[in-house]
């Protein structure tokens, strides 16, 4: 008689046997999780093999937007919900951390008031808005980094998918809700420093942020971050329950029909996807070292969705390729060609779309065979 | 019209009595103690002033093998989209058994009380292989938490493959189902629907497509699921219907043209003329 029960972490480490792309990317995030620090603090400035702060840093922005297009993937990927308002949950978790961030300014900052942050000084207020309470304590801004994010997502879910509204009529609500916080942040009024975001960030628990070792310590997070959630993320696909979720990308009506609450389902991934949304917002902004309502610009969240499908959608580890390669390659041509960079994306994204349905790990896969 | 059930039918299975075999899936069995597990009265559906549905009962017993011809536009397919929880009707009620309320449920959880559908073009799931397939469609609990952390023991191992067994694609297990031939699919679906173990099986057109044949392996296994489960069949094909039906029914115009034995039916002078007269 064959035993039952298969603890989770079985069915996660038979999955990972079988999942080449993402253990190539998990040996590639240990090496830098090695290497990185190393060359950066170990070897002396001016040697070949020395890693600048800079680099370190660009490097950790990357795995943010790796980490978002996980995000994205997740739903996209493997659940048919083509989310085009993604950076709305990113944003919200960076502005969490932001917000603890300008709390600890505190005197330093223009103005010099102990409480409040320079634009509110600047605005003539003289108390702290409700929502600014208790952001000065680490935890509560960390909770605040998946419970915002999770809580929009859970509103606007359960709106959209009991609606049972899909397709691209869901992108395009999902595009307008972007939008409408984009236009809700830049007001003054809202609080959290209009136009011009949240930024001038000097210390993160009471050490400098711009030391090299903080940027280490950033850099350390991101990677930790990204792989810890790789591994959720091949669990959930790997469970029956990720066999759902692609069977409601392909059959939505067929899987109701056997019984599964689809829009449960939906909600579930939608909500986990915008949480791990809002950690990589989090992880990005003390590292950019600003967050501001541009973010929230529905541009933004259409370059995600090119990057999974530059990568190769509903893989995971191609989301984090398609995320680490554009975000290069746009680094280099907004500096050697910025007006090129555009249509480069946009050649990028049509390209990809004709030529590699499964984005780039998919040519891989196929030279390999 | 009135309707009478089960006219000249003949003795049918009405051994079965269901064990509330609905395991794990805290769904409510039906009560099935007065032996009619669907009742279908007075349903009338309308699409922009189009009557799809006029007025239309039926009632089917436990354990029963039912087939339902009409021409097209009767109904047939609307009918079983009342009943699987796709369409609300404009008037008219659906139980299920005595004490469940079809009208007042969603699509997952008129499955989940025991009523599968197969459907007229045969929808699997492409990417996903023979036996996740099955897997997928096993009655078991089909909550997020539960889903998340399920594993398959060794008896539901072994129910799979039993279903492989009886649907024949053993071989096939572990091949995308989307390269299954069009037959192959429809034994598919007729296996997820095995694999729910639901109390009704509704069946939208078993055979079309299918070669002589599949034909007649697919008219054996409805026969062998009668009694143990309620089945309504819906099909075009006369040869096929003659074959597996006890009791008939005749949709026209969304309303019930009649019903009875195959001969019956077939001499009845109405359903002559719009249906079988050609």
């Amino acid at each position: 008689m064959e035993t039952t029960t298969m603890k989770p972490p079985s069915i996660l480490l038979a999955a990972l046997r079988q999942d080449r792309g993402g253990q190539i990317l998990l040996a590639l995030l240990a090496a830098a999780l090695v290497l990185v620090p190393l060359t950066n603090l170990v070897v002396p400035e001016g040697s070949a093999l020395h890693l600048s702060t800079y680099s370190v840093t660009l490097f950790g922005k990357y795995l943010c937007y790796a980490l978002l297009a996980i995000a994205v993937d997740l739903v996209w990927g493997y659940c048919g919900i083509l989310s085009l308002g993604h950076t709305a949950f990113f944003a919200l978790g960076g502005y969490a951390v932001g917000m603890y961030l300008m709390r600890q300014i505190g005197t330093r900052g223009v103005y010099g008031d102990p409480i409040l942050p320079d634009f509110m000084v600047f605005l003539n207020w003289k108390t702290l808005p409700w929502f600014w309470q208790g952001m000065n304590h680490f935890p509560v801004a960390l909770i605040m980094v998946v419970l915002v994010p999770g809580l929009l997502a859970l509103i606007f879910g359960w709106l959209a998918f009991l609606s049972r509204v899909t397709g691209v009529y869901l992108s395009i609500i999902t595009q307008a809700l972007t939008f409408a916080l984009l236009l809700a942040f830049f007001r003054n009024e809202m609080g959290f420093g209009g136009n011009n975001g949240l930024t001038d960030f000097k210390e993160l628990l009471g050490f400098d942020l711009q030391a090299p070792g903080m940027r280490i310590a950033l850099f350390v997070t991101t990677v930790l971050a990204l792989a810890g959630a790789y591994l959720a993320c091949r669990y959930i696909v790997a469970s029956r329950f990720g066999r759902v979720l692609q069977a409601i990308r392909d059959a939505e009506g067929r899987t109701r029909f056997i019984g599964y609450k689809v829009e449960s389902y939906k909600l579930w991934i939608w909500v986990f996807s915008a949480m791990l949304a809002g950690i990589a917002g989090a992880l990005y902004v003390p590292q950019v070292g600003i967050i501001n309502p541009s973010e929230f610009a529905p541009i933004n969240s259409i370059e995600v969705v090119i990057w999974v499908a530059v990568g190769g959608r509903g893989t995971l580890y191609g989301a984090v390729a398609g995320a680490v390669l554009v975000n290069y390659a746009k680094t280099y041509f907004t500096a050697a060609a910025p007006e090129v960079w555009l249509y480069a994306l946009g050649a990028l994204f049509v390209l990809a779309t004709l030529f590699l349905p499964r984005g780039v790990v998919g040519l891989m896969r196929r030279a390999a065979a | 019209m009135s309707v009478s059930i089960n006219s000249g039918g003949g003795p049918i299975g009405l051994r079965f009595k269901p064990t509330g075999r609905r395991h794990s899936t805290n769904a409510p069995s039906p009560d099935l103690s007065h032996n009619i597990i669907l009742y279908v009265e007075g349903i009338t559906v309308s699409f922009d002033g189009f009557k799809a549905l006029n007025d239309l009962n039926l009632y089917i017993e436990t354990g029963e093998l039912r087939c339902i011809i009409g021409p097209n536009g009767a109904g047939k397919t609307t009918m079983m989209d009342v009943i699987t929880g796709k369409t609300r009707p404009d008037t008219g009620s659906a139980w299920f058994g005595q004490t469940i309320d079809l009208l007042g449920l969603t699509e997952p959880e008129i499955a989940q009380v025991g009523i599968g559908r197969k459907f007229q073009k045969p929808t699997v799931f492409a990417e996903h292989s023979v036996f996740e397939n099955l897997e997928l469609a096993m009655a078991d609990s089909k909550r997020v938490w539960h889903v998340l952390f399920a594993k398959l023991n060794g008896e539901q191992r072994d129910r799979i493959d039993e279903v492989l067994q009886i649907i024949g694609l053993q071989d096939a297990r572990s091949g995308r189902a989307g390269a299954l031939s069009h037959g192959q699919k429809q034994w598919l679906e007729i296996g997820m629907l095995l694999m729910q173990d639901p109390l009704l099986l509704l069946v939208d057109e078993p055979v079309a497509g299918m070669t002589p044949q599949e034909t007649e392996r697919t008219a054996e296994l409805l026969v062998s699921l009668a009694g143990k489960h309620s089945v309504v069949v819906v099909e075009h094909d006369m040869n096929f219907v003659r074959s597996i039906a006890r009791t008939v029914t005749v949709l026209h115009e969304g309303h019930v043209l009649a019903e009875g034995s195959m001969d019956e039916v077939q001499n009845h002078p109405r359903v002559k003329e719009v249906y079988l007269g050609e």
